[in-house]
């Protein structure tokens, strides 16, 4: 004992806690739909047996236009012979404010992402690393550790990570059920304030992203406007996620909580508490380029978070790039139309496809994905274990990578999310066979169904043991749409993966 | 309630110091040669401009990577969707290959063992989440870089206990002053996980020497912590001197594959070697998995941007290209601090001797009032204000010598240089003159014996370096 004293002892030499927990969430037996995915990836030509990507919320569908746009812009490039002449000032650039046309473009953007029906002010614009970056950004200047955040459930897996890790915040969710759609009310938000404020818990805010992940829903105006009420007669404040902004396709306008400080009177509304968080990863499908956004209305929030945002800068040569491309209007007029024409289209054929699978998604207007409705299809109704058994069967039968809904701290078994955009037209055609098939299959012979999954379950056993003792309340923070934890995810597509 | 955290309202951003305030006057009068020639001159931002042209060539000769090409053949879509937190295999292959380059190939880097980051502000920071708990102390030798108040603790809760420096030894680290400073962290109730050294040292301008690094090694292994080395100028390295890295004195201790090694960490960036901190590409190196595993977690919150990684990954695999450069960049960074070297000597002002970085440490006691650091600030404002010249006054750098600042030698052009060379000088001889007159002989006799004296401790101070010409 006496040298571990004079040492300096056992504990200088360990790691923090941060480092060692799990708390990450990437720990979680939801591993296994990546697993698979990265042993058996489908490929049209070369592995059209291969498990199909549905997990990953990407936007591919417009990327011909960006890539278009970059060939016949070359000067919007620091590094082509039209744009090399900016090279050694951009290179050099490392304000954390942003270039000022970056703000100025970005500004535009947002604008015209939600219809024009309301302006940004490029001088609240602050950047970050993704959105991953401005949420987490943004919990360490509103909250302290130990401080709680509401975030009506479901809710994206990896906010377990943005949000808690490293701030020490803690989530209280607001239960959203199918009863009424998973709409958010302003009751239930009420009710689960009252409830952590009565065990003592410090609320600081309410988060959710809108349009919502993973349900693809847009939230009504209505509501918007009552949930600004709610938080500023409590004196809280409200995060909106607006990174889905540009994916609605059909009906109702997108209402982001920048119209309601607009159109609410200035009594109704303490602007000091709203904040939006944006990205660029989903609306304009480049999640590689990093580009996060943290928007307030509080000035000293957007002080700090601008000094904050030198642990997460855009770099300077993709601010330059997307100065030019996003002042384009003709551009970005034309890709706002074409990208929700497009997500429309697929949308509409993947649903259609599902129907005559008999299988329901919650009715949604916007996102990348579809909530879809399997709870028919549970062995044994209402419980997340047979979720799970689901779930291996879609993985290792039908070979799709889909999110159970458990992974998303959804409260009723049943629920998967199943994304759309990331693949192309054929690719989805192959998976929506896939499910007919196995529907069909499912039905015609469900003596021989039973036994085959009572097979797979009793080989799944081994996997399960530790799940079943686990808590009921899955945790399943790993499938989250940023694609990153198993090892060197990449399209197999990828020219990189041919080093 | 209060509404904010604790870190909105507390100034743990460490931006209201004079280090940052020195740029927000240069801000509101920049320095043109045209346009505002009377403007400030930036001198405290240490920024590598002198080999952009390089790089703007080897652009012109390689479209591909300039637009986002492969083999004539777009990857713009792979590029957009690339968000792999492991990074781009071979970008860091690159940066390994990089890394080992600048230290003469001597030691070698696994590229699974590089962990990606926006910078090195967030590489620091993220090793700190890593490595310290709320309230756990690193340890950092005086002077040190002013942004590492922000980095380190700020939203980490981590603290900082100086080890102090002092210009008698050339500001080496010292065993005695790491010990202090060890007790001094028990003292304070701080739990000491670890010592975070820049190597070259900013803002001194000096590489470690092999003694002070095995005194490091020996300090960490002893009191079982860790040592995170700030290897960020290792590319600026232009002294006779080859560059000694943490993970040279590892080998050359046969520490390889150690518990110990476990325990050191490297820190880099392109920022100041290749004068690219637009880009954000920094990076941590580290031989502890479990470290690797969390900060590669944690570098989601601050990826480097897929089209900077290709397009630096072509840059860096050119082998040709690294060479010429790493020798360029070295001779112009020598030349220049020459420059202002002698441009500060014909003002009566002396200087730490330096072999790397992109500034020099600049002795400016004699031109102090008092020995206070009342007195430096007042000479820091003469400077800013009247001068016109952004410097950065040593006490922000927490030095315990008032007197001390940092003068950066490589983010202007030569004509700039001389003309901030000519205001200093100027300045100095009125001072000197208003001086001269009010100061009785004896002091004007002690004043210059002082000077004397100083640079003969200089010249023993670096009887271990190799010596090498002012």
């Amino acid at each position: 004992m006496g040298s571990l004293i004079k040492s300096g002892g056992v504990s200088g030499a360990i790691l923090s806690r941060i480092a060692t927990n799990d708390q990450h969430g990437e720990n979680s037996e939801y591993f296994d739909g990546w697993k698979a995915y990265d042993k058996d990836p489908f490929h049209l030509s070369r592995n059209p047996h291969g498990i199909i990507q549905m997990g990953l919320a990407e936007n591919q569908l417009c990327l011909d236009l960006i890539k278009d746009w970059i060939k016949e812009n070359p000067k919007a490039s620091v590094c082509t012979p039209e744009g090399v002449y900016q090279f050694s000032d951009i290179a050099n650039f490392q304000d954390y404010h942003g270039l000022n046309e970056f703000r100025q473009a970005i500004a535009n953007f947002m604008g015209k992402a939600r219809g024009g029906r309301v302006t940004f002010d490029p001088e609240r614009i602050v950047m970050s690393g993704g959105a991953t970056g401005a949420n987490e950004t943004i919990m360490f200047c509103l909250a302290d550790p130990g401080d709680v955040f509401l975030v009506p459930s479901p809710y994206y897996a990896a906010f377990d990570r943005d949000l808690r890790w490293r701030t020490g915040v803690e989530i209280v969710p607001v239960h959203c059920s199918s009863s009424n759609n998973f709409k958010l009310t302003v009751e239930a938000v009420e009710w689960a304030y009252k409830k952590a404020v009565q065990s003592n818990k410090n609320v600081k805010g309410l988060l959710f992203t809108n349009p919502s992940n993973p349900l693809g829903t847009i939230l009504d105006k209505d509501t918007l406007k009552n949930l600004v009420r709610f938080v500023t007669r409590n004196n809280i404040h409200l995060v909106v996620d607006e990174i889905y902004a540009a994916t609605v396709f059909a009906g109702e306008n997108f209402a982001s909580v920048a119209e309601v400080v607009k159109d609410l009177d200035s009594s109704e509304v303490n602007v000091d508490l709203i904040h939006i968080v944006y990205s660029l990863s989903k609306d304009m499908g480049l999640p590689g380029f990093r580009v996060g956004i943290v928007y307030s209305y509080n000035d000293s929030v957007v002080s700090c978070a601008r000094k904050m945002s030198s642990f997460g800068l855009v770099s300077s040569q993709t601010q330059f790039m997307l100065a030019s491309m996003l002042s384009d209007d003709s551009f970005v007029d034309n890709f706002l139309m074409e990208s929700s024409k497009r997500l429309g289209i697929r949308h509409g054929v993947f649903t259609l496809g599902l129907k005559k699978a008999d299988i329901n998604c919650l009715i949604s207007t916007a996102g990348l994905f579809v909530w879809m409705d399997l709870r028919h299809l549970l062995r044994v109704r209402n419980s997340f274990e047979s979720e799970i058994e689901l779930w291996h069967i879609i993985i290792d039968k039908v070979k799709l990578n889909v999110s159970p809904g458990s992974s998303f701290q959804c409260t009723e078994p049943g629920w998967f999310r199943v994304c759309f955009a990331n693949m192309d037209d054929d690719t989805l055609h192959v998976a929506l066979r896939r499910i007919q098939d196995f529907v069909s299959k499912n039905s015609n012979k469900t003596a021989e169904k039973a036994s085959d999954n009572d097979q797979l379950i009793q080989s799944n056993n081994a996997k399960k043991q530790k799940w079943k003792q686990s808590n009921l309340r899955l945790s399943f923070r790993r499938l989250y749409e940023d694609g990153l934890s198993s090892p060197g995810i990449m399209s197999p597509h990828s020219p990189l993966l041919r080093t | 309630m209060k509404q904010l955290s604790t870190k909105v309202t507390s100034n743990g951003h460490g931006q209201d110091s004079s280090y940052f305030l020195g740029w927000e006057e240069y801000e509101k009068n920049p320095y043109d040669e045209i346009k505002n020639p009377n403007g400030m001159i930036q001198m405290g931002l240490a920024e590598n401009q002198l080999c952009f042209d390089l790089i703007e060539s080897w652009l012109a000769k390689n479209p591909d990577a300039a637009s986002l090409k492969r083999k004539g053949q777009s990857i713009f879509k792979e590029l957009a969707l690339f968000q792999d937190y492991h990074g781009m295999p071979e970008f860091k292959k690159a940066m390994a290959e990089f890394m080992e380059e600048i230290r003469g190939n001597r030691v070698t880097f696994d590229p699974k063992k590089i962990v990606l980051a926006a910078g090195s502000t967030s590489a620091n920071e993220t090793l700190m989440f890593c490595l310290a708990e709320p309230g756990d102390a690193f340890l950092l030798p005086t002077p040190y870089y002013p942004g590492f108040d922000r980095d380190l603790k700020w939203r980490t809760g981590a603290e900082i206990v100086p080890i102090h420096c002092s210009s008698s030894n050339g500001f080496q680290i010292t065993e005695s002053a790491l010990q202090q400073a060890y007790q001094q962290a028990h003292k304070l109730g701080l739990k000491v996980k670890g010592v975070l050294v820049t190597n070259p040292s900013n803002p001194l301008g000096t590489a470690l020497t092999r003694r002070e690094l095995n005194l490091l090694v020996d300090f960490i292994t002893s009191k079982n912590i860790h040592l995170i080395s700030d290897e960020i100028y290792s590319g600026t390295m232009f002294g006779f001197e080859q560059f000694i890295s943490v993970m040279d004195v590892l080998k050359d201790k046969k520490l390889e594959n150690t518990e110990v090694s476990k325990r050191v960490h490297v820190v880099y960036s392109l920022s100041k070697d290749l004068g690219l901190p637009g880009f954000r590409v920094g990076a941590i190196y580290s031989n502890d998995d479990m470290i690797v595993s969390a900060a590669t977690k944690m570098s989601s919150f601050g990826l480097v941007s897929s089209q900077t990684q290709y397009l630096l990954s072509a840059l860096l695999s050119d082998k040709k290209f690294t060479s010429q450069y790493l020798e360029e960049n070295q001779k112009r960074l020598k030349s220049r601090q020459k420059r202002l070297v002698s441009g500060l000597e014909s003002a009566g002002i002396t200087c730490l001797r330096s072999n790397a970085g992109l500034f020099c440490w600049v002795d400016m006691r004699h031109l102090l009032d008092t020995n206070t650091f009342e007195a430096e600030l007042d000479l820091w404002k003469k400077i800013v204000y009247n001068v016109k010249l952004n410097i950065s006054p040593g006490s922000s750098c927490h030095c315990t010598e008032p007197g001390w600042f940092r003068v950066c030698f490589a983010n202007m052009s030569e004509d700039t240089l001389d003309l901030a060379l000519k205001r200093l000088k100027t300045f100095v001889e009125s001072t000197d003159c208003g001086r001269m007159i009010s100061r009785s002989s004896h002091e004007r006799l002690k004043s210059l014996r002082k000077k004397t004296v100083s640079n003969w401790v200089f010249r023993v101070s670096w009887s271990d370096r190799v010596p090498d010409e002012r």
